[in-house]
């Protein structure tokens, strides 16, 4: 990494850190101890969501602070945190219909189109399109359309009506996980096998075994080709 | 960022390999090669990077010297730090850490009738669970079986597992993917249903499941909104870390001290029984090594469990996952999942040469990439001063149909798309990276330790997985042991009569310390790293 210094601005408050840091590690670079705004480091919990504007640009950009790579005269403020509304439901009393959906969130029909969460989500979902298909009742398209959902919650800061996208999306994908989804039939039969103790006899003997034993069984076993 | 022209003539001569590769089979290594790479450079050989601990009741251990400090460390609290008549909580099952062993333990517990609370220390889901991305190994296909799946187990942990527990693990297997399906977590699977399932390092059948490479926040942001769906029964507790578990004076574990971790106050939890379920220790960093865990991974629960008596078993074996991000800088350590080598991406040198079979189990697959870059000097260098080795995820759209790779590893794609690399086109550099704690808290099948009122569940006990876990049994051990114990520990708390809360066993370990001459030990748990002006 190269040496070169640059400045950033966390919260209006200048720090000289080196060029080519992601934000969190600017941040710890520049003193700071987090406690909130870092979870997993590798973007996968959305603890980070951070909002910056560079210059030139009057424009507000997003970004994980554990993925976004600073750049020079940055200005930035992490949101570790949002108040959004998750409805009161459990999964066992509801439909995967249209219906359940807006029941249980009746803002769905508040959304007004205007695009602003696609712009804001930093895994590139197209939030508005994912709406568009909650409305239209279309509870697999959502499911698979946010399926990368972080729930970091920056679509819901942005928000002009005021929605909470990534809760909507989480219970459209449980609803077609649970209802929707095709059966395993070869699941459910190997359920019911062990159930009836169809392997007890197997694992016994296998737990019976002396390690040398054990060892040639495992060094003999075959293995299902690609 | 993109890749250095160095780098550029490397990945050349792995592009003029490639055709002639993807019909060249590696050869598996042999058992007793196997044995000899391990013995020479797997990091756990290291004899200087361990000692023996010299207090508790597991004495003698031999583990990572920096586990070591911070288990023969002091308390944050003295006896008559706080008053214990003043209890914040009062609950049936105090859980502490919400991943995704520690959720379904809330769950189950609710399930049979008590109330639980989860203490978290930072949000709720901020955990290992959330990060793992491959897939979650169940013997649910007709050429599968349990049994097939406990020999895979016990070889893959070297034969020294603990046999109750790997058969409890291999036959719930089918029953929590049931669980979670019908939680409403979708994992991938093939338009009539079947689930889709493939090879993940040491199996010997097809019986990884996934949830795209998302498999882990998948299982953890469902199990989470479940949690949420029982606001009257599970109390959720977030920036609030155990430091002490408290214990009555009948000698029974009776809850946990949490701090509040913003204002640094002191919360009493009184609880009639208590599940540790804070994970591994991945931010330890053993022997310097970058790791692919989250934030909060610092060992917590072990130190916890141990100053009031629970065993340790295999603290000595760490898991170091043989693909770490080793370029660009900023993602060093983070992890690039199994799941490519499963798909078909194979392992490669400087020379575009394969030098070992992509699927051997872990520890041999990372020994032979250090063999490659350390003694055979066959590793790409990094401008950082890093080497690694190529992972030609090309292939993977090569074998299976242009666009695999996007549908297949989106997270992945993502994660180097930031850095400007097209994993689809060019391979990603990776190297071992610290990954997984094999060991822990000893367990019994029913998630009960050897100590009253506690019970453990996930990355924090030892005994399943022997000397090294596979891929894909860890999501799997923390829903059936976290589902264990929470149902274990929620039948015991309506038996339970607690004493007086005390904290004198804290006092007690401190004349301990003192007594071996141990001098100015850590304070721990120590809760969270400090990373202020390092580069990491
Ligand atoms: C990047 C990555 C990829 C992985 N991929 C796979 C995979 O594909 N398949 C697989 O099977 N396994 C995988 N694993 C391993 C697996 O994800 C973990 O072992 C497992 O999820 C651990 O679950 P857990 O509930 O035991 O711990 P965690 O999920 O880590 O949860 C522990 C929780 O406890 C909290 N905590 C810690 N200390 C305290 C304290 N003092 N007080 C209160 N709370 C505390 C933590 O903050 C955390 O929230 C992966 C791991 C990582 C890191
Ligand atoms: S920002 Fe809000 S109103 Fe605009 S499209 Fe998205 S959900 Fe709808
Ligand atoms: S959909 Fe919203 S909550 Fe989900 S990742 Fe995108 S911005 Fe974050
Ligand atoms: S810390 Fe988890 S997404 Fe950045």
């Amino acid at each position: 990494m190269t040496e070169d210094l640059v400045s950033i601005f966390i919260m209006g408050k200048r720090h000289v850190v080196p060029s080519g840091l992601t934000i969190m590690s600017a941040m710890e670079h520049a003193g700071y101890r987090l406690i909130r705004g870092a979870g997993c480091r590798g973007g996968f919990c959305g603890a980070c969501a951070t909002v910056y504007r560079v210059p030139g640009d009057y424009r507000l950009q997003i970004g994980l602070a554990c993925q976004t790579v600073i750049q020079p005269e940055m200005h930035l403020a992490q949101i570790p945190f949002y108040p959004g509304h998750r409805a009161d439901y459990s999964l066992d009393d509801l439909q995967p219909t249209f219906e359940a959906v807006v029941t249980t969130y009746p803002e769905l029909l508040r959304c007004l189109s205007c695009g602003t969460c696609t712009k804001a989500c930093p895994q590139d979902i197209d939030v508005k399109q994912y709406m568009a298909e909650a409305m239209r009742g279309d509870i697999a398209a959502v499911a698979d359309r946010s399926f990368d959902c972080i729930m970091c919650g920056l679509c819901v800061s942005r928000c002009p009506a005021e929605e909470v996208q990534s809760n909507i999306a989480i219970l459209c994908r449980r609803l077609y996980g649970k209802y929707l989804a095709p059966g395993a039939e070869h699941l459910a039969k190997r359920v019911l096998e062990i159930e009836e103790g169809m392997f007890d006899d197997d694992l016994a003997s296998m737990k019976s075994l002396g390690e040398e034993e054990l060892r040639r069984m495992y060094d003999e076993r075959d293995i299902e080709p690609e | 960022m993109s890749y250095t022209p160095q780098m550029h003539q490397s990945l050349r001569k792995v592009e003029s390999t490639r055709q002639a590769r993807l019909h060249e089979a590696f050869p598996m290594m042999e058992p007793w090669d196997k044995r000899t790479i391990l013995e020479k450079y797997h990091p756990d050989y290291k004899a200087e990077s361990m000692r023996e601990i010299r207090v508790g009741v597991s004495r003698g251990q031999r583990m990572p010297l920096e586990l070591a400090d911070v288990i023969e460390g002091a308390s944050h609290l003295t006896s008559d730090t706080l008053d214990l008549a003043q209890v914040d909580y009062d609950t049936d099952v105090l859980v502490i850490g919400g991943g995704g062993a520690g959720s379904s333990a809330a769950l189950l517990a609710r399930e049979n009738g008590a109330e639980a609370i989860i203490a978290n220390k930072l949000r709720h889901g901020d955990a290992n669970t959330i990060m793992a991305q491959g897939g979650i190994q169940a013997a649910d296909k007709p050429g599968d079986s349990p049994a097939i799946h406990y020999l895979d187990v016990m070889g893959g942990g070297h034969f020294a597992n603990h046999p109750d527990l790997v058969e409890v693990l291999v036959k719930d297997a089918p029953l929590v993917i049931t669980w979670l399906e019908d939680l409403g977590c979708m994992f991938d699977k093939e338009p009539d249903g079947t689930l889709k399932t493939i090879h993940g390092g040491g199996t010997s059948r097809k019986r990884m499941h996934s949830a795209r490479d998302y498999t882990g926040a998948e299982i953890m942001r469902t199990l989470r909104d479940e949690v949420r769906s029982y606001p009257h029964e599970i109390t959720v507790l977030e920036f609030a870390p155990a430091i002490e578990l408290i214990m009555d004076n009948k000698g029974q574990v009776a809850g946990a001290v949490l701090l509040n971790i913003e204002t640094g106050e002191h919360l009493v939890v009184r609880a009639n029984c208590t599940v540790l379920a804070t994970g591994g220790g991945g931010r330890l960093h053993y022997q310097g090594f970058a790791t692919t865990n989250h934030y909060g991974a610092t060992g917590d629960g072990l130190v916890l469990a141990y100053r009031v008596g629970a065993d340790l078993a295999f603290t000595d074996t760490m898991q170091y996952h043989p693909t770490g991000a080793a370029y660009p800088e900023q993602i060093v350590g983070l992890l690039v999942t199994e799941k490519a080598r499963g798909l078909g991406a194979q392992v490669c040198n400087i020379d575009g040469d394969q030098f070992v079979y992509p699927r051997e189990t872990r520890d041999v697959e990372a020994s032979a990439i250090i063999r490659e870059c350390v003694e055979r000097g066959k590793g790409v260098a990094t401008p950082s001063g890093r080497v690694g080795v190529w992972l030609d995820s090309p292939m993977i759209d090569i074998i299976h149909g242009s666009g695999t790779i996007a549908k297949a590893l989106p997270a992945m794609v993502r994660q180097f798309g930031r850095f400007d690399i097209d994993i689809a086109k060019d391979p990603m550099l990776v190297y071992p990276t610290l990954h997984y704690q094999n060991g822990g808290i000893s367990l019994r099948p029913d998630g009960s330790t050897g100590v009253p009122g506690l019970f453990a569940a996930g990355e924090i006990s030892g005994g399943v997985h022997g000397r090294n876990r596979l891929m894909g049994n860890s999501l799997l051990e923390i829903t059936v042991f976290g589902r264990r114990a929470g149902e274990a520990a929620a039948l015991q708390s309506q038996e339970v009569q607690l004493g007086k809360l005390t904290l004198t066993h804290v006092d007690r370990w401190r004349q301990e310390l003192d007594e071996v001459g141990i001098e100015n030990p850590v304070n721990s748990p120590i809760l969270l790293p400090d990373y202020r002006r390092e580069l990491r």
